[in-house]
């Protein structure tokens, strides 16, 4: 019996139904998509909020501070009550230029052709093969991400005596998790000279419990057959390689990598998007659409928030840009291109029209810097479209700065003295 | 087990690697009672998973050796036996590059030695031909191999041993043999699963082939372990290489040098290195192999060296040869004991192993057949049910799947789209897949990029519901737990 694909038609197809993609939904939905659809490939709405079971989300968007699964469940609850349309248990498995998908649920096998497509995918954890740690490979190492859904959502003790290798936030997090859970947490070893993850999580998570940082150390070796009985630590110079004679074994039977995160983007890539090394994201124009024409991006698979809202805010601003783009608009004309001057990692989005005012781009900065200011320069002109001073800046922070005035040239956004 | 009950088997095949599965699926071809014996936790946990899964020709063994003789043969039977077992494999054609003149005549001695075991489709190519060949290949001049290929290892073991019990052979894992003992020329094999009994004995026990053979007091052969280590690119990595890569051998290394390899899927397998260790066990990698890997990889692919690695994994040869001699070649023993007759040993089946192994179970059948009446099976099946994945369908028979099994419709492994129903059918295999790995090597969930960081938690409920708790899943048997209890009721 031949079956074909069952086949619909929807406004704007949102993939990833996270606090990027739950918003970018409602904000599809707020500017007057008709059928808006997220699909998810996880069992509830959520994404990873849902393992965040620790307070500090929502502040911006809801002004008060509450826990993940609270923020994905006010987040969830609008979206259905404003005519969301929701798949859960639903994995998108192709993306085509034309807007076409391939969704695979327990349900069905199905095709969804979408007026426009938003990509809220979010990201994945760096593993041990990325960064090459030698040693044994027993069971016990877990990316920090993946132990905290074992955790907080299922319940299960991955170890008593944990070390962690870099000082991002889920791993800064997971040390006083498991801290909570009477895992013994014998140290966060982070190779930068400074911290990955926020200082508040640095005073709230290690500081608080006589938990070490060790900056300017990494992870040289695992050793154990079966589980991890311990791992090696040494110092590193300059060049980030370890200096001989530092090694110092630790036992423990369990690590945690939270040694960066990666923008998930293997459908953007099936689409044909234009990806940037720097973001590991879409490169985007000012209106976070991508290279392919109807497709959107914004949250953690354009670039890695470091808090949840800013993810949100993206997701509106991308669906309320993806139902325009449905309806018929098309946006025209010239465009400028936007680069990371002296000290930014990136700036985003990387190129804007020619024209539109009011833009507001993100950035990084390398390393951390003091009593700074952000200039957004025009290439040609060396005209300052904004600045801001900051008395301090930090790596991990992501800052936003908006230009007011259209811009009409290439632009450069750096830090300087 | 009773013994009594069990009654005694006329074949009893110790290891479940390649070599030792490959002959039990022999067997099965005959009117036997057959039984394997693996140590672990599951089949090819040892040689046979840590190698490049390549189909080799037969040229860089000495012709007239039984390397040689039982990778030609290997050569002949090992396509038509993937095929008909449905295992991922793929005739690629290699090249052994010589990067400037000085390596040709070194090429011309692979070649001379080719032809004298009788290896089909070998020729030296130019530099054009090489860039034909293999656009990310380059090199002055190259020995061309025509039939050489590339197979999955470990799904090539598994699809053995599931054709060998599709055919009445029997499998016990976590199976060592402690003890051996001879009464009246029948072999009692002791394990910790209990005792079984056998007029024959293959041991083909791999690393731990010597130990075997001293515990019954067969040959006095011993296996000294050499480590190889590889790392593997991403799928995306922006490298496509069609056929394995292989420098000219250099002459004092007991590998064949650092080489590429493709796999059925798309990545690129750097290595290996080869470097005698203490321990059989001894699996730990090291950053300056790593290092070294990358840097040889650039010398045959340009940039390769900057690929984007997801994976690492080591492998040991069995060698017969000690360290203090160079390890550079001993032939492969196979042969029945002189002093136990009915016990063959299988020992130093290195590579070429993985290609002469349906080779070798010829020949150990041949052993057999010597003292023991082989009459084949009338309703002997050579094939195994068609294994469909995923990942490899169209839209239709998708839909169709789906719709007749909701479990083809949950997607378990993200980066490798891999479906409930094909980790199920992994759980529900013959031999029963008990740890991640096991579930990992016959579906792909955790091969991918995330390297099991989605997949895992939920591979972990999945386990639960088919029976077996947290408290008991394993990465791959043994004191590998994953966790220790809940944290609360």
């Amino acid at each position: 019996m031949a079956e074909t694909p069952r086949t619909s038609d929807v406004d704007v197809a949102v993939i990833g139904g996270g606090p990027a993609g739950l918003a970018a939904a409602l904000g599809a939905k707020r500017a007057g998509a008709g059928r808006v659809l997220v699909l998810e490939r996880d069992r509830t709405l959520g994404g990873i909020l849902n393992q965040c079971v620790h307070d500090g989300f929502g502040l911006f968007l809801y002004k008060e501070t509450i826990s993940g699964p609270e923020y994905a469940e006010r987040l969830a609850e609008n979206a259905l009550r404003e005519g969301v349309a929701v798949e859960t248990g639903a994995m998108v498995l192709d993306l085509g230029p034309d807007r076409l998908l391939r969704v695979n649920a327990r349900g069905g096998y199905s095709l969804v052709r979408a007026g426009a497509v938003v990509l809220a995918m979010g990201c994945r954890e760096r593993t041990r093969d990325m960064i090459g740690i030698p040693g044994t490979r027993p069971a016990g190492i877990y990316t920090a991400g993946s132990a905290q859904r074992l955790v907080n959502l299922q319940n299960l003790r991955v170890g008593n005596e944990a070390v962690i290798l870099g000082s991002g936030d889920i791993g800064l997090i997971m040390a006083r998790r498991l801290t909570f859970e009477g895992v013994r947490v014998k140290g966060v070893f982070e190779i930068m000279p400074w911290a990955n993850g926020l200082e508040r999580n640095i005073r709230q998570c290690l500081m608080d419990f006589g938990i070490p940082l060790e900056l300017r150390t990494t992870v040289v070796e695992i050793r154990g057959r079966d589980r991890v009985e311990s791992v090696v630590t040494a110092e590193v110079d300059d060049r980030l390689a370890p200096v001989a004679g530092t090694e110092t074994v630790v036992p423990c039977d369990t690590l945690l990598l939270s040694v960066g995160l990666v923008p998930e983007n293997e459908l953007s890539k099936r689409a044909g998007v234009e990806l940037s090394p720097l973001t590991g994201g879409a490169v985007v124009d000012e209106t976070l659409m991508t290279s392919v024409p109807g497709v959107f991006s914004c949250g953690n698979v354009l670039h890695i928030h470091d808090v949840a809202d800013w993810a949100s805010f993206e997701g509106f601003a991308a669906g309320e840009r993806a139902a325009r783009y449905a309806a018929g608009e098309r946006p025209a004309g010239r465009t400028v291109r936007v680069s990371a001057g002296p000290e930014v990692r990136y700036a985003l989005p990387q190129t804007a029209r020619a024209g539109a005012a009011g833009v507001e781009w993100s950035f990084r900065a390398v390393r951390p810097l003091r009593d700074v200011r952000v200039e957004v320069r025009g290439r040609d002109s060396g005209r300052i479209y904004a600045r801001r001073k900051f008395g301090r800046i930090l790596p991990s922070e992501l800052q936003k700065i908006r230009v007011r005035a259209a811009v009409d040239e290439d632009l450069e956004v750096g830090l300087h003295d | 087990m009773d013994e009594a009950k069990d009654g005694v088997y006329d074949v009893a095949v110790i290891g479940g690697g390649v070599v030792g599965c490959a002959v039990l699926r022999e067997l099965s071809r005959y009117d036997l009672r057959l039984l394997l014996l693996e140590r672990q936790s599951d089949l090819a946990e040892g040689v046979s998973k840590g190698n490049s899964g390549v189909i080799h020709a037969g040229f860089n063994v000495p012709s007239g050796s039984l390397k040689a003789r039982a990778n030609v043969e290997g050569l002949g039977l090992m396509y038509p036996l993937a095929a008909a077992l449905g295992v991922p494999h793929r005739m690629t054609g290699k090249l052994v590059v010589a990067l400037s003149d000085e390596g040709r005549p070194r090429l011309e001695e692979l070649l001379a030695e080719g032809r004298r075991s009788g290896v089909p489709g070998l020729e030296i190519v130019d530099e054009a031909a090489i860039r034909r060949l293999e656009p990310l290949a380059r090199g002055r001049w190259a020995l061309y191999s025509a039939r050489t290929g590339i197979v999955s290892p470990y799904e090539l073991v598994f699809a053995l041993a599931e054709s060998a019990w599709r055919n009445g052979a029997e499998v016990a894992l976590e199976a060592p043999v402690e003890a051996v003992a001879v009464e009246g020329g029948t072999f009692r094999l002791a394990t910790p699963r209990g005792k079984f009994a056998a007029r024959r004995v293959v041991n083909s026990a791999g690393l731990f082939a010597d130990e075997v053979a001293r515990l019954a007091g067969s040959a006095d052969f011993r296996v000294y372990p050499y480590r190889g280590e590889y790392l593997i690119t991403d799928k995306d990595g922006g490298f496509r290489l069609g056929m394995p890569v292989y420098p000219v051998p250099p002459r004092d290394d007991p590998g064949l040098g650092i080489h590429l390899t493709p796999t059925m899927e798309g990545h690129i397998l750097l290595g290996p290195s080869a470097e005698p260790v203490a321990a059989k066990d001894d699996l730990a990698s090291t950053r300056e192999v790593a290092e070294r890997l990358k840097a040889e990889a650039g010398r045959l692919v340009p940039g390769l060296e900057r690929a984007p690695f997801i994976h690492a994994y080591t492998g040991l040869r069995p060698k017969l040869v000690p360290p203090a001699s160079g390890g550079l070649f001993a032939d492969f023993v196979v042969a029945e004991s002189g002093r136990l007759p009915g016990w063959i040993d299988l020992a130093g089946i290195e590579s070429p192993g993985l290609t002469a192994a349906p080779a070798i179970a010829r020949m150990v059948a041949d052993l057999i057949g010597t003292g023991m009446a082989l009459r084949p099976k009338t309703d002997f099946e050579p094939g195994l049910p068609e294994r469909r994945r995923f990942a490899d369908l169209g839209d239709a028979e998708r839909a169709r799947l789906v719709a007749a099994d909701a479990d083809w419709g949950e997607m378990v492994c993200r980066c490798e789209h891999v479906p409930r129903a094909e980790v199920a059918a992994a759980l529900r295999n013959p031999f029963g897949a008990r740890s991640l790995d096991a579930v990992k090597r016959r579906t792909r969930c955790g091969m991918g990029r995330c390297q099991g960081g989605f997949c895992t938690p939920r591979l972990v409920d999945i386990l639960e519901e088919e029976g077996l708790p947290p408290d008991r899943v394993t990465k791959r048997g043994g004191g590998s737990r994953l966790f220790y209890g809940r944290l609360k009721d």
